[in-house]
């Protein structure tokens, strides 16, 4: 059998600014997302504007994350002990390293050389398909889009919907081209019919539903009194490898536990909405350790820390764990829109991606220093979240842990120091503003097309003329030198 | 006739030093619909542009000096969503980082009497028609902080349907960003001018002569932008349009 060969990763990935730049100029690309993203926001909003009691809900979602954050230690044991009560095996990794490694054993303990994937945002972080394939055991994506992903030797773009950036047409060609390669082969006369191409993935992937012995998952929630695990999908493929094969191993982030089976109904009346735009999604699978008889018997759950520990440390920054994966933020995000997921390099993109990444990596490469700047702070993505995190304010402080790790050492740094010294006393401002406008009549009517220094202002914008007399001056000259106006 | 309150001008360094007209049309409208205006001296800048630069210390100052010098007001207005938005958003995130909490808590009680220009006019002062008259084609874009942080909602529309002789017209996808962004449009060009480009389209199509909002950073963009294209818009703050009396009889 063919060894499936995954996505590249995302080492050694560029500044955001530089990697937009080139995903700026992929016209294709800017069309599909503008196309993909307009229509999932519509359906959005017509869904979330039809419950009354949407601002309380999103509390509430908010309290059941933020009560199972503040008490991880405590839901996270309780978790392991109702799974382990009801028949499930239950590790801890410490890394991405960690639990690949407890992965890789527990599918080599099968025998089996392949397993298939239900969608996970957690083992793409951890990039668990590239360690499967470097213990020669092959990891066969089986949801829609990850599959066009997987199959296109290309990244996932997007939380929910990875091959957003890809239309019908590519799509087409991918399968024709990919398929035959590592299983059935796509139709000969495939069309780019959303029908025929979701058939032929249908038949492609049933052959390996039907042979697997081994799955992977995550998880969308980890209740912890009653040990359940919960995946919400729409394509029933994820159910297709939760119930078939007779090894299951999930891994789940340790951010995924909820308190209460109750809390779940909160959450199932936010994701949906938040996510596809759907009242309710098709397929949501449960299952709570092993039922003789009935789906896997061998049930394994990784619970995965990788940074979230550190990032539940800072007060601010822990309100990021709540995020439920929905992608809401990026469908509003008008950043992310333009400029597409890979710009981000990272399986989280957009503005939650913007605060996942340098929150979980740490700010020492380029990608994530420059990734809490990748943001207008328009505050759309704050409005969408269905947890209520404070995105803006969280990318706010993160530029400020960038600035301080630089300790001053920029021309930017210097620059700043010195217009803060000129703010800190209104005499240096008037200072300041007397060259202003000095400069003001002397260009008179004559327009600033380019200042040296301003090219990347002035690239694309005209430069306002400073005028003839600040607003202070004319205040002192109309009104009087005193603060006051004339009664 | 100074029949209603004593307003403390917060002019804003941006619109002080680059764009004064606003500041001063602020003036006129306040004094026209009967407040006692003063403009105290001290004032410099909110610190916005640091903070959300991620240089906080060097805003914490700021904050302080916003405090000692606006913070014996009843009311202060500014003519900017977004400078008032980091006053009452930042300024006590700024001290609490700082480890002041009194200045956390002093910055807390002046934001509740700082107000945008149209909050002040329709929930302070309790008026949409303020006697204006501007006879123009004009489109409104609402600001992100104005509109996601401030809540102004469609205050600013209804000061601007009371105006007479206005053609006021929808922008298209008018919530979305400019792309402004405050270091965003430098930091990140490339994105911010893709921003930039959709809005000036969407004004354009409107067919407006002119673009008004209720900050002025966000008008020299899109408004820079559009004297690039020699697209004959011209842009205008707010106050400017609501302080015309342009056409009056």
């Amino acid at each position: 059998m063919t060894l499936q060969t995954t996505s590249h990763t995302f080492l050694g990935m560029p500044p955001f600014p530089e990697a937009a730049r080139a995903a700026l100029a992929n016209t294709q690309q800017r069309r599909n997302l503008a196309h993909a993203t307009a229509t999932i926001r519509g359906k959005r909003a017509l869904v979330v504007g039809e419950v009354e009691r949407w601002e309380e809900l999103r509390v509430a979602g908010a309290d059941a994350k933020d009560e199972a954050l503040h008490h991880l230690p405590h839901y996270l044991e309780q978790l392991e002990e109702n799974l382990t009560a009801r028949g499930a095996t239950v590790h801890w990794a410490r890394d991405a390293e960690e639990a690949n490694r407890i992965v890789v054993d527990l599918v080599r303990a099968t025998g089996s050389d392949e397993v298939v994937k239900v969608k996970s945002m957690a083992t793409q972080e951890i990039e668990l398909n590239e360690a499967l394939e470097a213990a020669g055991i092959s990891a066969w994506e089986t949801d829609l889009a990850e599959l066009i992903v997987q199959l296109g030797h290309d990244r996932p773009s997007h939380i929910l919907v990875p091959a957003i950036h890809r239309n019908r047409a590519e799509i087409r060609e991918i399968f024709l081209r990919e398929m035959g390669t590592v299983g059935r082969a796509a139709p000969e006369d495939l069309t780019s019919e959303p029908a025929r191409l979701a058939e032929a993935a249908r038949l492609h992937l049933r052959e390996k539903f039907l042979r697997a012995r081994v799955a992977v998952s995550g998880a969308n929630f980890a209740i912890a009194d009653t040990g359940t695990l919960v995946v919400v999908e729409s394509e029933g493929n994820g159910r297709m490898c939760l119930t078939l094969p007779q090894t299951l191993i999930s891994v789940v982030g340790v951010e995924k536990v909820l308190p209460t089976f109750a809390d779940l109904g909160t959450m199932m009346q936010l994701l949906p909405r938040s996510s596809t735009g759907e009242r309710m999604n098709p397929y949501t699978s449960m299952w709570t350790g092993v039922h003789e008889g009935d789906g896997p018997q061998d049930v394994h759950v990784v619970l995965l820390d990788n940074g979230r520990s550190a990032v539940l440390e800072d007060e601010l920054g822990r309100q990021a764990l709540r995020c439920i994966r929905c992608s809401a933020c990026l469908n509003v995000c008008p950043v992310y829109e333009r400029t597409g997921g890979h710009a981000y390099g990272s399986v989280y993109p957009g503005p939650i991606g913007a605060v996942l990444n340098p929150q979980l990596r740490g700010t020492s490469s380029p990608i994530d220093k420059s990734l809490p700047y990748a943001s207008s702070l328009c505050g759309a993505c704050f409005e969408a979240c269905p947890v209520r995190i404070d995105i803006p304010a969280l990318l706010v402080d993160l530029r400020t842990k960038v600035v301080d790790e630089a300790s001053g050492r920029s021309p930017e740094a210097a620059s700043m120091r010195a217009t803060a010294w000129m703010f800190g006393d209104h005499r240096r401002l008037e200072a300041a503003q007397r060259a202003s406008t000095l400069a003001g009549r002397l260009l008179g009517g004559r327009s600033l097309r380019s200042i040296p220094g301003l090219g990347a202002w002035t690239q694309a914008r005209d430069v306002p003329n400073p005028p003839r007399e600040t607003f202070r001056q004319w205040w002192a000259r109309t009104h009087g030198d005193d603060e006051e106006a004339g009664s | 006739m100074t029949t209603g309150p004593t307003v403390a001008l917060f002019a804003t360094c941006f619109n002080d030093t680059m764009w004064p007209d606003a500041p001063r049309a602020v003036v006129t409208l306040l004094e026209r619909l009967g407040c006692r205006v003063v403009f105290p001296r001290e004032q410099t800048c909110c610190g916005q542009m640091f903070t959300n630069t991620g240089y906080a210390d060097e805003a914490v100052p700021l904050v302080r000096r916003f405090v000692d010098v606006l913070g014996g007001y009843d009311h202060v207005v500014a003519p900017s969503g977004s400078c008032v938005g980091s006053v009452r958003e930042q300024h006590p995130w700024l001290a609490r980082r700082a480890g002041d909490e009194g200045l956390a808590t002093a910055s807390e009680d002046v934001g509740t009497r700082v107000h945008e220009l149209s909050e002040f006019l329709v929930d302070v002062l309790g008026v949409t028609d303020v006697g204006a008259s501007f006879p123009h084609r004009v489109t409104y874009h609402p600001t992100c902080h104005s509109l996601r942080m401030l809540h102004v909602g469609d205050k600013p529309l209804r000061l601007l349907r009371e105006v007479r002789g206005i053609d006021l017209v929808d922008l298209p996808a008018a919530t979305e960003c400019c792309g402004f962004g405050g270091t965003f449009a430098v930091k990140n060009a490339d994105t911010s001018i893709a921003m930039g480009a959709d809005k000036a389209r969407h004004v354009r199509d409107t067919g407006a002569e002119v673009l008004v909002a209720g900050d002025n950073s966000c008008l020299a963009h899109i408004g820079g932008m559009l004297r690039r294209q020699r697209a004959g818009v011209r842009i205008m703050h707010l106050a400017e349009v609501l302080a015309s009396t342009e056409g009056a009889r």
